[in-house]
């Protein structure tokens, strides 16, 4: 329920502006909602004298049948889907058809263009779309008002969302809106014979697995970490429907504003999380020019290039290659490692790779204790000497 | 400037073990730390008021006794004074239950003007308390924060933030959130001193019941999520190991073969 106190209610009008369902008029110069009022909560949180509140309940079990679809947020950064949204689809498709309900994209952007139809070939069935300046650039509050105010009207029954930076930055903020559970990073996700949403994720460093339901709240929604799941084969025949989501953000409603958007990854580039293979450097490079060599391998197998702590510390990479407890938590088919010992905090963030090859001078380095393929040696002379044998081999085929 | 900082006392990940019998954490011996990206939070929160030459810096946890320890140490980097949320009504919570604990302690210190959170707690890697805290006080959020500078005015803060691509640079009014990450600053190691003067703060405990709010919330029971199952994963052993030393070329061979018959090139 809303509830506006009448006696703190300035009439400044700030919640009639902010209401995505013009359900707020001022009468006698007092706030007053009417029955177009979904609780999204975006005129709470403008209101200057805190007059306005929700009394939220969770949703009564009884009415869990109401919450139909698995929804996919489909994030775009200046116009591009990012490959996590296309992994989701395959994902959600198939939970999906378990439940033998329909597969949701939800897009949030300013000309969106085509993604509609690429979404839709990848599986969705409905994708439902709010075009809007505002909504140009990921903020926090714009995207957490449309997505809100969304599932309150439409109900959906599980909701996934990509574990990048913003992903995670909008899931928590949704669920504390609505009182919904929300698992972060889950790298496992099927549905029980109950028809509940199981979701798997590591924890402790990957030390152990927890599976994890959300029994009382709907919708169920887990942030979902990169390049765990396929990306699900393009059907340029697929139909699907298109709707147009009628929830306006006013301007007064973000309060924060992009001053300045500064991007380091290079044309082109592969992102160590995004990436099928990885090949890293550590310490052992000992100077900033000699990462050329690794790098030289990372390109012949048309893998991403990332590494350690120190390397990135000390400036010779950028942040967002760093992998590790604190840089980036991967999964790739393959990893390579060069010259990194296998500190505990390197290895939670590389250690659930497919694959893990790795060379370096100490035959005690702990990072041979999970390599699947270990050599004993000098990098500067291994890594050139892989190079070329991979050309020759490529050179044959 | 009054600041409030959550934190959270973590079991030193790169100590924990699992019984290979029983498949389960060893929890016993661990020692415990305090979370590494709080430590980031607390040291932005002190420099502020560093350089403001006023304000307040307020500590608060949601723990078992011993997370004292982790209270005293951020009040020995230059906390004012510390908050202790303990009571077993508080435990089995998850974020959203953690979050709303919190914010029930963080409203009864209103007005503020900051709160910074860790990106992230080492245990759970969940990254999702702060922001859930932001939403139910209300308040505008900038995770992420590698770098925070006041503006001119000192009315609104500027706050670098680490994206999947790059950085952004956003401003935000107060009161705001932050949560903080590696290369938001260098955490001080507190001097002897420092430490000493800590132990004179207050650290005040607070129950349920004292809190207030709406108990229902409150731990298990008011967690939305729940564990069902706790299982090892494949713990990973060494495969094969060569010897590189002599024969570079050779070894380098080995490995490409050893790759193709994987199918993995
Ligand atoms: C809170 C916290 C968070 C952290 N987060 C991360 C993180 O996210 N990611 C991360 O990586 N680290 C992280 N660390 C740091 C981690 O503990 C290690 O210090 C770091 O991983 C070591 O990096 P390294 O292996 O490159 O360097 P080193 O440990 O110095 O290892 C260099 C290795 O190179 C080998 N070597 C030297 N010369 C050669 C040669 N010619 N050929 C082959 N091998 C050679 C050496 O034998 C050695 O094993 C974190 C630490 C803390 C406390
Ligand atoms: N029990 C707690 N008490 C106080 N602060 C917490 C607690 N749990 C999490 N936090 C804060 O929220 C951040 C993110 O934690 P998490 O969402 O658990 O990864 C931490 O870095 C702390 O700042």
């Amino acid at each position: 329920m809303l509830n506006i106190k009448k006696e703190e209610c300035t009439g400044c009008g700030l919640c009639v502006k902010v209401c995505p369902f013009d359900a707020i008029h001022l009468v006698n110069e007092k706030a007053e909602a009417d029955e177009k009022c979904t609780l999204c909560g975006a005129c709470v949180k403008v209101c200057p004298v805190d007059a306005i509140s929700i009394e939220r309940k969770r949703v009564d079990p009884s009415k869990f049948t109401d919450y139909k679809g698995v929804w996919v947020w489909a994030e775009q950064i200046n116009g591009e889907l990012r490959n996590v949204v296309l992994e989701l689809l395959g994902k959600g498709r198939e939970l999906a058809d378990k439940l033998g309900e329909p597969l949701g994209a939800v897009l949030l952007g300013h000309n969106v263009g085509n993604l509609p139809e690429i979404l839709i070939q990848h599986g969705a069935d409905v994708v439902y779309v709010s075009d809007q300046e505002i909504l140009a650039q990921y903020t926090t509050e714009a995207y957490t008002d449309v997505i809100a105010a969304l599932i309150v009207t439409e109900k959906p029954n599980i909701i996934l969302y990509g574990a990048t930076a913003n992903g995670r930055d909008l899931g928590p903020r949704i669920a504390a809106r609505l009182i919904l559970g929300l698992t972060a990073d889950c790298t496992g996700l099927d549905i029980d014979d109950k028809r509940q949403l199981v979701q798997t994720r590591p924890a402790f460093g990957g030390n152990i697995m927890a599976s994890i339901l959300s029994p009382y709240t709907r919708p169920q929604m887990a942030t979902v970490r990169p390049n765990v799941f396929k990306v699900p084969e393009l059907d340029t025949s697929r139909k699907g429907e298109t709707k147009k989501v009628d929830i306006k953000v006013n301007k007064a409603a973000v309060r924060t504003k992009i001053v300045d958007t500064i991007v380091e990854m290079e044309e082109g580039e592969l992102k160590v999380d995004e990436a099928e293979m990885v090949v890293t450097c550590g310490r052992g490079i000992k100077d900033p020019q000699n990462i050329d060599i690794v790098a030289k391998l990372a390109d012949e197998l048309n893998a991403a290039l990332g590494g350690s702590r120190p390397i990135v510390d000390q400036g010779w990479m950028k942040h967002h290659q760093q992998v590790g407890q604190s840089g980036r938590t991967i999964a790739p088919k393959l990893y390579i490692a060069c010259g990194i010992s296998g500190a505990i905090q390197h290895l939670v963030g590389m250690r659930t790779s497919d694959t893990i090859v790795a060379i370096n001078s100490d035959p005690d380095a702990p990072i041979f204790t999970v390599a699947d393929y270990g050599i004993v040696g000098d990098l500067f002379k291994i890594v050139p000497a892989l190079v070329n044998e991979i050309k020759r081999v490529k050179a044959q085929k | 400037m009054k600041i409030i900082v959550p934190i959270k006392q973590v079991p030193e990940i790169a100590e924990v073990k699992i019984d290979p019998e029983t498949k389960t954490l060893v929890r016993a011996g661990v020692p415990s730390i305090l979370n590494p990206f709080d430590e980031f939070a607390i040291e932005e929160a002190v420099r502020i008021k560093e350089q403001l030459g006023e304000g307040e810096v307020i500590i608060i946890t949601m723990g078992p006794p011993q997370a004292e320890e982790a209270l005293k140490k951020c009040l020995a980097m230059g906390g004012d004074r510390a908050i202790h949320l303990s009571d077993r009504a508080f435990a089995g919570a998850d974020t959203w239950a953690t979050a709303y604990t919190i914010a029930q302690a963080i409203k009864a210190e209103a007005p503020y003007d900051l709160i910074i959170c860790g990106k992230q707690a080492i245990d759970g890697d969940t990254a999702q308390v702060g922001p859930e805290i932001a939403e139910i006080l209300g308040i505008p959020q900038v995770t992420y924060a590698v770098n925070v500078e006041l503006t001119e005015s000192k009315k609104r803060i500027r706050v670098k933030r680490e994206t999947d691509e790059g950085f952004e640079v956003i401003e935000c009014r107060f009161p705001a959130l932050l949560t903080a990450t590696k290369g938001l600053n260098e955490p001080r190691l507190p001097s002897l001193m420092a430490i000493m003067s800590a132990s004179k703060k207050e650290i005040r405990l607070v129950t349920a019941e004292a809190l207030g709010g709406d108990q229902e919330q409150y731990g298990l029971p008011g967690s939305p999520t729940q564990v069902v199952e706790v299982f090892t994963p494949e713990q990973r052993t060494g495969g094969i190991k060569i010897d590189g030393t002599e024969d570079p070329e050779s070894a380098a061979k080995q490995l490409v073969e050893w790759l193709l018959k994987k199918g993995v090139i």
